[in-house]
C-alpha cells in the first residue's frame, strides 16, 4: 500500500471508534468511559425506563454525586429537598441499572471530573463523555473527552454510542519557559484572553509545546477544562512519560504486563508529522503573567498588572453593549486597574483547580501567613481522595492556622446550585472556569485566577500580583509524583 | 420511538420578541425536577405569572397570571410558536426543549436559532422552522390580525405555507428522515445494536 494521510492524534482516535459512518449520517462513535451525576441523569434513566431498555454495558459508567452536594456535614441529610431528590433519585437508578456509584460518604467521591482521572479510569486513546461540558478535563491524558447533553446520556446508556459529526480541528502550541508565579491557569487564562470566549467554537483542539510537556498532568487538566470556556467541544494533549508515570499503579488502570502493553499502544497516539489541522495558533510562554479576568466571561482576563480595556476600545458597537453591562455588572470601571482592588471571599476549588498540587501550591503560600481580615476563604478539595491527602500532608494544620476552611469534597461555588453561594454584589477571587452572571450565586461577581494568585488574594485581602510574594524561584509545576491514590 | 412528523396543519402562538433565551423558556429554579415532564406548566414561567412578593423574604409571594402575555389569551392556540430572531440562546439546557414539546408545540418558526437549542428540539420531537426575516414578520402580523390563521408545515416538502405566502426551508437530511419516521437518535443506534456489541467485545 501506498503511504497514508499523516493523522492527527484527535482523527486517530476518532477513526478508531467509529462503529459506522454513513454518508450525510453524523458517525456512530463508541464511547468508551461514560460518567455520570445527580444533575443530568435522572431523565435519561427515566428515558430508559418509558423505552424498556437496560443498561449497554454497566461496566463502562461510573456514578458520583458532585454538583448538589454540601460541603459541610457531609454525613448528615441533605437540607434543600429538591438537591436530596436528585442525589437519591441517583442513587435508586444505579441501584435499579446495576451502575457502580461512589457516594456521599464514599472514599473516592469527589467532582466527576477529578475522581476519573484520580482512579485510572481516564485514561490515553478513550472516547470518555459525561453529561457536563468540563469534560474536556480528561482530555489531559490524550483521549477524545467532550461534555453531552442528557439525551445523549440516555444514549450513551442504551447503546454506548454517540452520534456526532466531527469537528474541525486547532493546534494551539505553546513554547518556552513560564516566568515566576504563572502556572497553567494562566496560560488558559492567556489563551483565552486572546482568542475570545468563542475563538475555538466548532473545534477540537490539540495543545502542544514544550511550556506544555514541561507541565505535570494535574496541571495539563486545568488547560483541558478550560478548553469549553473559548467555544472548543473539546481539548487534549498527546501523552508522554509524564502521563504513563501518573496512570501507573491507579486502582482500575491496567496493571503489570498488561500495563506494559498499554504503553506501548499509548505511544502511538501522537500527531504524525506532516498532519493538518484546520487552524494553528502559537503562543510564547514568556509573555504569560499572572492573569485574573475582570468581566462575565472567561475571555474578558488580562495580566493582572494591566487595565481593564476602555469601552472605546472595544471594536463593535453591539460589543460595546454587553462591554458595558459586564463591566457594570461586576461593579468595576473601563480603563481601571484591579490591583489592589479589596475582595471578599476566596473560592479554592472545582474541577479546574482542587487537585492536591493545587492544595499543595496554595499551603506554600500561606504557611505560616494568616488570611486578611475582610475575607472568607473556602478550600474545597475535588474529592475525598484529594481531601484525605491533604490531611496526611499536614495541609489541613496551614490552611487552619491561616484561617481557611477546609470543606468536605464538591463543585461547591463553582455553580451556586448547592449551599455554597457567594452573596449578592460580593467579590471572589476563584479558581473555577465560569465568571457567568451569577454563577456563583445570585449578583455574585468573580475574578476567575489560579490557585497561586488566590492564596496571595487571601493573604492580602485584594487583587494582588502574586510575584511580589514570592522572591525565589516559582514553586514548580511539576510537583512530586502523587502516589496517594495507587494501590 | 416519538410522534411521526409528515405534515402538521395548525394556528400559531405568536410571540415577536427577539432573543428569547433559555432562562425565559425555562427559569433555572425548575432545573432539579427529575423527569422530562411537567415542565410544560413552567414554559415561560416569568412572563405567564406576575410575582407579587410576599411581605417579607422568607414568605412566598402570590402568582398572578399576566393577561398581557400571549400564552394567557385564550384567541391564541395551536401546535406552533412563532418567535422572534436568535431563539434559544443562552444555557444549553435541554429542559428548555423538553418544556415547549411538554406545552404542546410540535413546531417553532423563527428567523434564526442558537445552535444547541435547534439540535436539542430535533431531539425532542420539536421541529425548529428557520424562515426569512420578512416572511416572519408577515406571518407574525397576519397571525395577531386573525388568529385563526391556519399554517401548514410540509416536512415532506420542506415547505411552510400560510394564505397565499409559502417558503421553503433547510433540514438536516438525517434529521428529516428521524422526524418523518418518528425515529429519534436512540432508535438509530438501537437498530446498530449487533455492530456495537462486537465493537464492544473488541475493545475490552
Ligand atoms: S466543579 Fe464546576 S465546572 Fe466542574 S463539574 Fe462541578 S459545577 Fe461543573
Amino acid at each position: 500500500m501506498s503511504e497514508t494521510k499523516p493523522k492527527t492524534i484527535f482523527e486517530k482516535i476518532w477513526d478508531a471508534h467509529v462503529v459506522k459512518h454513513a454518508d450525510g449520517y453524523p458517525d456512530a462513535l463508541f464511547i468508551d468511559r461514560h460518567f455520570i451525576h445527580e444533575v443530568t441523569s435522572p431523565q435519561a434513566f427515566d428515558g430508559l425506563k418509558k423505552r424498556s431498555l437496560q443498561v449497554f454495558n454497566t461496566k463502562r459508567t461510573t456514578a458520583t454525586a458532585d454538583h448538589n452536594v454540601p460541603t459541610k456535614d457531609q454525613h448528615l441529610p441533605i437540607k434543600e429537598a429538591l438537591s436530596r431528590h436528585q442525589v437519591e433519585t441517583l442513587r435508586k437508578n444505579c441501584k435499579e441499572f446495576g451502575i457502580e456509584l461512589y457516594d456521599l460518604g464514599h472514599p473516592y467521591q469527589g467532582i466527576v471530573h477529578i475522581i476519573g482521572p484520580e482512579l485510572g479510569l481516564t485514561l490515553p486513546g478513550m472516547t470518555i463523555v459525561c453529561g457536563d461540558s468540563h469534560t474536556s478535563t480528561h482530555g489531559a491524558f490524550g483521549n477524545i473527552a467532550f461534555g453531552i447533553g442528557t439525551s445523549e446520556v440516555e444514549q450513551v446508556l442504551a447503546t454506548q454510542c454517540i452520534l456526532q459529526y466531527k469537528p474541525k480541528t486547532m493546534k494551539i502550541e505553546i513554547n518556552g519557559a513560564l516566568g515566576k508565579g504563572v502556572v497553567s491557569k494562566d496560560i488558559i487564562l492567556y489563551i483565552i484572553s486572546k482568542i475570545s470566549a468563542s475563538g475555538a467554537t466548532g473545534f477540537f483542539v490539540e495543545y502542544a509545546g514544550d511550556a506544555i510537556r514541561n507541565l505535570s498532568m494535574e496541571a495539563r487538566m486545568t488547560i483541558c477544562n478550560m478548553s469549553i470556556e473559548m467555544g472548543a467541544r473539546g481539548g487534549l494533549i498527546a501523552p508522554d512519560e509524564t502521563t504513563f508515570d501518573y496512570i501507573k499503579g491507579r486502582k482500575f488502570a491496567p496493571q503489570g504486563e498488561a500495563f506494559d502493553k498499554s504503553v506501548s499502544e499509548w505511544k502511538k497516539l501522537v500527531s504524525d508529522s506532516g498532519a493538518e489541522y484546520d487552524q494553528v495558533l502559537k503562543f510564547d510562554a514568556a509573555d504569560i503573567a499572572p492573569m485574573i479576568t475582570y468581566g462575565t466571561n472567561p475571555g474578558m482576563g488580562m495580566k493582572v498588572t494591566d487595565r481593564i480595556p476602555t469601552t472605546e476600545e472595544m471594536k463593535e458597537i453591539s460589543e460595546q453593549t454587553s462591554f458595558k453591562k459586564s463591566l457594570e455588572y461586576m461593579g468595576v470601571e473601563p480603563g481601571s486597574r484591579l490591583l489592589g482592588k479589596a475582595i471578599d471571599y476566596v473560592f479554592i476549588g472545582s474541577c479546574t483547580n482542587a487537585r492536591i498540587e493545587d492544595l499543595r501550591a496554595v499551603a506554600s503560600m500561606v504557611k505560616g501567613k494568616k488570611k486578611a481580615e475582610n475575607v472568607e476563604v473556602w478550600v474545597v478539595p475535588g474529592s475525598k481522595q484529594v481531601q484525605e491527602q491533604a490531611r496526611k500532608e499536614g495541609l489541613d494544620k496551614i490552611f487552619e492556622a491561616a484561617g481557611f476552611e477546609l470543606r468536605d469534597s464538591g463543585c461547591s461555588a463553582c455553580l451556586g446550585m448547592n449551599e455554597d453561594k457567594i452573596p449578592a454584589g460580593k467579590y471572589c477571587i476563584s479558581t473555577s472556569n465560569r465568571n457567568f452572571e451569577g454563577r456563583q450565586g445570585p449578583k455574585s461577581r468573580t475574578f476567575l485566577a489560579s490557585p497561586l494568585s488566590a492564596a496571595a488574594a487571601a493573604i492580602t485581602g485584594k487583587v494582588t500580583d502574586v510575584r511580589d510574594l514570592i522572591p525565589d524561584p516559582s514553586p514548580k509545576e511539576k510537583g512530586e509524583e502523587t502516589v496517594w491514590a495507587k494501590k | 420511538m416519538k410522534d411521526k412528523f409528515t405534515v402538521l396543519k395548525s394556528t400559531a402562538v405568536p410571540i415577536s420578541a427577539e432573543n428569547i433565551d433559555t432562562d425565559q423558556i425555562i427559569p433555572a429554579r425548575f432545573l432539579k425536577a427529575t423527569t422530562r415532564e411537567g415542565f410544560g406548566d413552567n414554559l415561560f414561567r416569568d412572563w405567564r405569572y406576575d410575582l407579587i412578593p410576599g411581605p417579607s423574604p422568607k414568605e412566598k409571594g402570590v402568582e398572578t397570571p399576566n393577561k398581557e402575555f400571549v400564552l394567557n389569551n385564550p384567541i391564541y392556540g395551536g401546535k406552533i410558536l412563532v418567535a422572534g430572531k436568535n431563539f434559544g440562546c443562552g444555557s444549553s439546557r435541554e429542559h428548555a426543549a423538553w418544556a415547549i414539546y411538554d406545552y404542546g408545540f410540535r413546531v417553532v418558526v423563527s428567523s434564526f436559532f442558537a445552535d444547541i437549542f435547534k439540535n436539542n428540539a430535533l431531539n425532542n420531537a420539536v421541529l425548529p422552522v428557520v424562515v426569512s426575516d420578512v416572511f416572519l414578520k408577515n406571518l407574525l402580523e397576519t397571525i395577531q390580525k386573525n388568529p385563526s390563521t391556519e399554517i401548514t408545515v410540509d416536512l415532506m416538502n420542506q415547505e411552510i405555507s400560510y394564505g397565499n405566502e409559502s417558503q421553503k426551508f433547510e433540514i438536516n437530511a438525517y434529521k428529516r428522515e428521524c422526524l418523518i419516521n418518528g425515529y429519534d437518535d436512540i432508535d438509530y443506534l438501537l437498530s446498530l445494536n449487533k455492530e456495537i456489541r462486537e465493537f464492544d467485545v473488541a475493545h475490552s
